[in-house]
């Protein structure tokens, strides 16, 4: 053929033999991709999901990167946030309202809940906004667009792996110790992600339809911030509300953060009913996302 | 052969008008979701079909592979959505695509590139989202890097570079997927001439390799080049598929069919033709045979001393213009047919693509016909030489002699 005698004075650094094989390659008998307009619902494509993992994980490097480049402080922002939030609200709840703290020094008692809370917050804000924030992405190159929001999630991890370096400081410092239990942060701090996936997807989905998304959502979260035990203890709730209470799921994560790092017993109804709804909201944000989905490019 | 791409009865519609609204307000919604049946019990039946747009109708065809497709249209054709639905970025509205291999899209270079990020970290960020693994971009670092020459500043920040710099890493990493289909939009018209023949070659390459190409460009010089066959889409249809040279004749022969009659009609014009010396009609001007413009009209009422004009322009620049009462002593013209006919001696033309107008005045008044862009022309490159290749319009013929004389010594 004529390509294999015009290969010869190709450039030598090129690996040619190997391209030749790929590109006259025997076709496969089934199509790899059939392109169809979709009807009803779509599954998610989990395989399609993994073959793109260098993508999330070179997203989320780039959004971390970005994020304190050509700033002063650097990092330290991902400390200063949450330290000072602590530090205010330890002068107005914990010295002036006297807010109990179920017997754990109030300042690392509101950190230990302030961490998961500016992660979630951030990660729902950040992936809320990813969207429509790659609209050049989405509108010239195909690949899971779950990717986008799914970063946008995972670049905040680092900044709540620092924190929680800090909390243990904070910890010594206050001498509390330390028990078994800690060993349930890796599973939280996964159960956390999850719920900030779910919720980051699916406002990141009805943003590219709604842009009324981008406003509600910093306001929704300032009052998630006073709906979930970050400044008070779940303890003070009446009893007869808890459960109603506990459907708020990041109440059982929050609560069960506090007894991985004080050593205090689980509430295992309350983290047991934020398993339940943060799968549901997984489960009906993916459903949701795979919807909208095939009309991104054309609204974005 | 089995084909790597089939496309069969592929169609898009898009709603344009006031639903067409890039996006809307979760108020405008409600309200609508309020009005609608409203609307619906008052005009008895949904809205008007106005507002549908098809941006592509019934497109059917095969690629086998290792085929070079070029797709051309005039704008709206719809070749950018046959793009996008080709690489999935948006879905048909109808039909459907089988791709028997890895389509590698390349719609805009630089796709996902980041300011802030250095050289070194964009190859990698914008090889992930072009579908490449981390491994396979680190195997094709050097090459990449040798191809956009950009050693020196590869931890720089892309926000610091010149946009030819930009420019050449942008297209060295997309150059260096290794897809077995590659779709590539308009990447050409950007960057110097020097860089686009970069480009163009390294598109020669990836398809001497056997892999499968389509191209989408407005540059009927690069089609003529690097593509085998070609599509030609009109307002969403394929109105003729094969063999590159008769299908890029049949899209410079699309013409806009206004006349625009100046005065009460007292001539027409009928028929245009442009031929070469042998009187064959052609639209591709061979660099150095004559050229026969013939311009055929009807006549209805005496002309007083009339003459055509015929102007060729490129863009607003008009090239150049004859008129045949310079040429030709002009007389008075009786009721029947008129034909003037121009012959041009070779034009030694490079230009990618000329228009040409038409126009008939009668002494000292303005025209009362005139026809813009009533023919296109393009030079047949087969024919220029490979010297005259270099970015200008005409290339002359010329010659070039030296003198050699000693020097005197003071």
């Amino acid at each position: 053929m004529s390509s294999v005698t015009e290969k010869q004075p190709a450039k030598i650094n090129a690996p040619a033999a190997e391209t030749v094989d790929s590109g006259q390659a025997p076709l496969p008998d089934k199509p790899l991709v059939v392109i169809e307009p979709s009807r009803g619902r779509i599954p998610v494509n989990l395989k399609d999901l993994w073959n793109y993992r260098d993508l999330l994980y070179i997203l989320a490097m780039r959004d971390i990167k970005v994020r304190y480049k050509q700033t002063l402080l650097g990092a330290a922002w991902a400390i200063i946030q949450p330290l000072f939030t602590m530090l205010i609200f330890w002068l107005i709840f914990g010295r002036l309202a006297g807010m109990p703290s179920d017997g754990v020094p109030y300042p690392i008692f509101a950190f230990a809940g302030l961490i998961p809370w500016t992660f979630f917050s951030n990660a729902v804000n950040a992936s809320g906004n990813s969207l429509v924030g790659s609209s050049n992405l989405i509108t010239k190159v195909y690949f899971p667009r779950m990717i986008i929001p799914l970063a946008s999630v995972a670049s905040g991890l680092l900044d709540f792996a620092i924190s929680f370096v800090v909390l243990l400081g904070l910890m010594m410092y206050y001498r509390v110790g330390v028990s078994v239990n800690l060993l349930m942060v890796p599973v939280l701090i996964v159960l956390t992600s999850l719920l900030a996936v779910g919720i980051g997807m699916w406002m990141s989905a009805l943003n590219v339809k709604y842009r009324d998304i981008r406003y509600a959502l910093p306001f929704l979260i300032q009052l998630g911030l006073f709906a979930t035990p970050i400044i008070y203890p779940a303890s003070i709730i009446p009893e007869k509300w808890r459960p109603l209470y506990a459907l708020n799921p990041l109440t059982g994560q929050i609560e069960a953060y506090r007894s991985a790092f004080f050593g205090r017993e689980f509430d295992w109804f309350s983290l047991g009913v934020s398993v339940l709804v943060t799968f549901g909201i997984l489960v009906y944000a993916a459903v949701a996302f795979k919807k909208m989905e095939r009309s991104f490019a054309d609204l974005v | 052969m089995k084909p790597i791409i089939h496309v069969e009865n592929l169609s898009k519609r898009y709603t344009i008008g006031a639903k067409a609204e890039p996006y809307s307000t979760l108020r405008e919604s409600l309200v609508s979701a309020v009005r609608k049946p409203i609307d619906r019990m008052r005009r008895n039946g949904p809205k008007a079909a106005d507002s549908q747009f098809w941006a592509l109708s019934d497109v059917s065809f095969d690629v086998t592979p290792g085929e070079v497709v070029g797709i051309i249209g005039r704008n709206g054709a719809g070749k950018s959505t046959l793009l996008k639905i080709l690489s999935r970025i948006t879905e048909p509205t109808n039909g459907k695509v089988e791709l028997y291999g890895r389509v590698g899209s390349l719609l805009e270079v630089g796709t996902g590139f980041h300011p802030e990020l250095t050289g070194r970290e964009n190859i990698f960020l914008n090889g992930a989202i072009l579908g490449m693994h981390r491994e396979e971009i680190a195997k094709k670092f050097d090459e990449i890097v040798d191809f956009a020459e950009i050693e020196e500043f590869l931890d720089t920040p892309v926000k610091r570079y010149s946009s030819g710099m930009y420019m050449r890493l942008a297209f060295a990493v997309a150059a260096n997927l290794e897809p077995e289909v590659l779709i590539v939009d308009e990447v050409l018209a950007v960057g110097d001439a020097e860089f686009q023949k970069k480009c163009l070659g390294k598109m020669r390459d990836v398809s001497q390799h056997g892999r499968t190409v389509l191209f989408v460009s407005h540059n009927i010089k690069a089609i003529q080049q690097l593509c085998d066959v070609c599509i030609l889409l009109e307002s969403g249809k394929l109105i003729a598929q094969g063999a590159t040279p008769g299908v890029v004749q049949q899209y410079v022969r699309q013409q806009p069919t206004d006349q625009e009659q100046r005065s009460p009609s007292k001539v027409r014009i009928l028929d245009i033709r442009i031929m070469d010396d042998n009187g064959a009609e052609t639209n591709l001007i061979s660099f150095d045979r004559a050229l026969v413009v013939e311009v055929n009209c009807v006549v209805s009422e005496t002309l007083l001393k009339p003459a055509v004009d015929i102007a060729f322009y490129r863009g607003e620049t008009r090239l150049f213009a004859l008129q045949s009462d310079k040429l030709l002593m002009p007389s008075n013209v009786t009721p029947g047919n008129w034909t003037v006919t121009f012959e041009i001696q070779p034009t030694q033309l490079v230009a990618e693509e000329l228009c040409m107008d038409v126009g008939i005045r009668e002494e000292g008044e303005g025209y009362s016909v005139l026809i813009e862009d009533a023919k296109k022309i393009m030079p047949d490159y087969s024919t220029v030489p490979a010297e005259a290749l270099v970015d200008c319009l005409i290339y002359p013929r010329a010659s070039c002699s030296a003198k050699m004389e000693a020097t005197v010594n003071v």
